[in-house]
Order: C-alpha cells, then structure tokens, then sequence
C-alpha cells in the first residue's frame, strides 16, 4: 500500500505538491556565479565552478553533468592534507540538502572537463546541463575568465 | 614473605610499565620523536639537482643564492589547485610591488614528461613575469622535491590518462638558502605578505 502510495505521488508531482507532500524537485535549485578557467589548448583539462543553493524542503542530487565541449564532465573534489599534500579524485554523486548551499570553487568541489573539443577561451561562454536525481536538466552558460581567475568576479 | 615476594613483583611490573610509556613518549612526542612528515626542507646550499628553466637556461640551487627565494612544486595539467597557487603568488607579488623585486618565485613541475620547457614557458605567460618555471629529466625532480622535503606522486585516472598528487605549499627562503617558512595552499593574503616579508628582511638584515 505505501509502495502505491509513492508511486502514485512520484507520477503525480503536482498533486504531490498541492497535497504538501514534499518531493525531490530540482525546480527548487538556483544556479549562481557560473565561470570556468580559460585553458592553454585543448589538451589540457578544463574545470568550471558554480554556486548551487537548494530553496526547497528535500535534498536533491547532481547526478551527471554534459557539455558539448568536453567529451566528460564530472564533479572532482580537490583536497590538501595535513602534510600539505595536494590529491584530486572524482566526487561522485554531490548532494545539495534542503535550504543550504553548495559552491563548486578553487580548491574544493569543481566540474572537470575531460578531452575539450576546444580551448576554453577567455570572455567566451558555453553550456552545461546540470542532472538531477528528479530527471530534472537545468541548462546554465559558463564565462571563461582568464587563467589567473580565482573568483566569478574581480 | 610470600606477601614481600608478591609486592616486589607488583613494584618490578609497575617499573615495567612505567618505563614502557616513558619509552613510548620518548619516541613518539618526546626527544627522540621522529621529524613529521611534512619535515623542513634543508637549505638551498645543502640541496643538488640540475633542471632548465622556461627559456632554457640551465638551473639548479646555487642559481637562487644571493636573493631570497619563493618556490611550489605543481604541474601545467592541474586544473585547479595549480592556477589557483599561480594566481595567489600573482597577487602577492602585486600586492608586495618593488619590495619583492629581489625574489626568485619558482615554480618546479612534478609532471616532466607533459610540462616541456615550451609548455612551461606558455603556462607561465599568463602569470606575474617573476615567475619561472622550472623542469627536466624525472630523477633530477625526485632529488629537488626530497631537498624541499615535498612529495609527488602519478595518479592514473579513470579515462587511461593521469594527475599527479604533490605537496601545495609554497617555500621561502633567505638569500643565504636558508628555510624560513612554509605559505600552506590558499593561505589568505594577509598571513602570506608578511611571511615573503620575513625572507626579504632577512636577506636586507644581512647585506646590511
């Protein structure tokens, strides 16, 4: 009987909403301070941040990330130990729960992006489509700021 | 007597224990600890390694006696962490203006067989001119990395390709090569300017 009851919420999200039933709604992510760093060639990898904020009451996963200018794009976190040591390995699924932030930024999380079909070039833009575990695609535009860039803005 | 026999163990065993400890602490926090990982590099005199900088300049330690010295262990391939070091260096270097002219700022690559010399030379174009890039034949790294006390290491990825693993920090040095202190990775602006002050007095103190 719940089993029904899910499922009937799960391919009824409105109804869901209207009842108060809170689902996973990637609707409820707001995108922010989207920019990624111009690299030297192709061959290279290239890496975008962004700020992700979740308005909702249910947490909401970024399961994969595409783009036409790299043939992958993942979440890596990079990370430095006690000894200084600097490691970069990929972060797999990244959640954002309910009412709180999630910024991809220098020297944490960032998107990789693997065999670039082109230099990312400074003062261009390009699409990504974020994915979320709803099925939700939220499509944002990255501007490539230069090499030395560490923020969104000067 | 039996009872006498019975303490004189107990008084041995608690001896026994005690020392245990004190041998314990001697060797893991006392005295005789030995030096953490993240151990001080020697100094620049002590250190031998020969590379060739980004305009193929033949280079090693003795180059960088006579000034203090600003160097990081990184590669043109990191996406991240290296840049971002770049950048902060860049801004630092602004930031100090005239007063760092007398520095050398290395940046050593941990990844020789994609940082070529013209690779290096393009990568540190877009950075503050101060900054050279340094790279040569793996085993020469290995000797420079074990005298700075940094590590590095190959991290094959998942699409057949690599990353490299390395120590962040960025190392000063007076102009006598002697170490002064470690910048840790991202450490903000207002600890690092006097930590590059500190070598640079420390060279004016001594030709003074």
């Amino acid at each position: 009987m719940y089993q029904l009851v899910v499922r009937v919420l799960a391919s009824l999200p409105l109804v869901a909403l209207l009842s108060g039933v809170a689902i996973a709604d990637s609707q409820e992510i707001l995108i922010d301070d989207v920019w990624a760093r111009a690299t030297v060639g192709a061959s290279r990898p290239g890496v975008v941040y962004l700020s992700l904020r979740n308005t909702g009451g249910i947490a909401v996963n970024l399961t994969a990330i595409r783009t036409d200018i790299a043939a992958r794009a993942e979440a890596h976190i990079s990370e430095t130990d006690a000894n200084g040591v600097s490691t970069m390995r990929p972060a797999g699924i990244v959640a954002i729960r309910a009412g709180t932030n999630v910024d991809f930024a220098p020297g944490g999380l960032h998107i990789m992006l693997m065999d670039l079909v082109e230099p990312l070039v400074e003062g261009e833009t390009f699409e990504l489509d974020l994915v979320f575990d709803d099925g939700g695609i939220l499509t944002v535009s990255a501007r490539v700021r230069g090499i030395a860039a560490t923020g969104p803005r000067d | 007597m039996q009872q006498r026999r019975v303490m004189g163990i107990g008084a041995t065993a608690v001896a026994a224990i005690g020392m245990m400890f004190f041998v314990g602490w001697w060797q893991v926090d006392g005295p005789g600890a030995p030096d953490p990982i993240g151990q001080r590099p020697i100094p620049l005199t002590e250190m031998a390694f020969s590379l060739t900088d980004h305009e193929g300049n033949a280079v090693g330690p003795e180059a960088l006696l006579g000034n203090p010295t600003m160097a990081f262990f990184g590669f043109t391939y990191c996406p991240d962490v290296c840049p971002t070091t770049l950048s902060d260096i860049s801004d630092w270097l602004d930031a100090l203006g005239d007063e760092a002219d007398p520095l050398n700022v290395i940046f050593i690559t941990v990844d020789p067989e994609r940082d070529t010399v013209a690779a290096m030379a393009e990568y540190v174009s877009y950075f503050h001119p101060a900054i050279r890039g340094w790279t040569g034949p793996e085993e020469q790294i290995a000797r420079a990395a074990e005298g700075f006390r940094a590590v590095f290491e190959r991290v094959p990825t998942d699409d057949g390709d690599y990353t490299m693993n390395h120590t962040a920090g960025v190392f000063l040095f007076d102009a006598e090569g002697q170490f002064v202190t470690t910048i840790d990775y991202h450490e903000a602006r207002e600890f690092a300017l006097p930590k590059i002050r500190r070598a640079l007095q420390q060279e004016m103190e001594e030709t003074t």
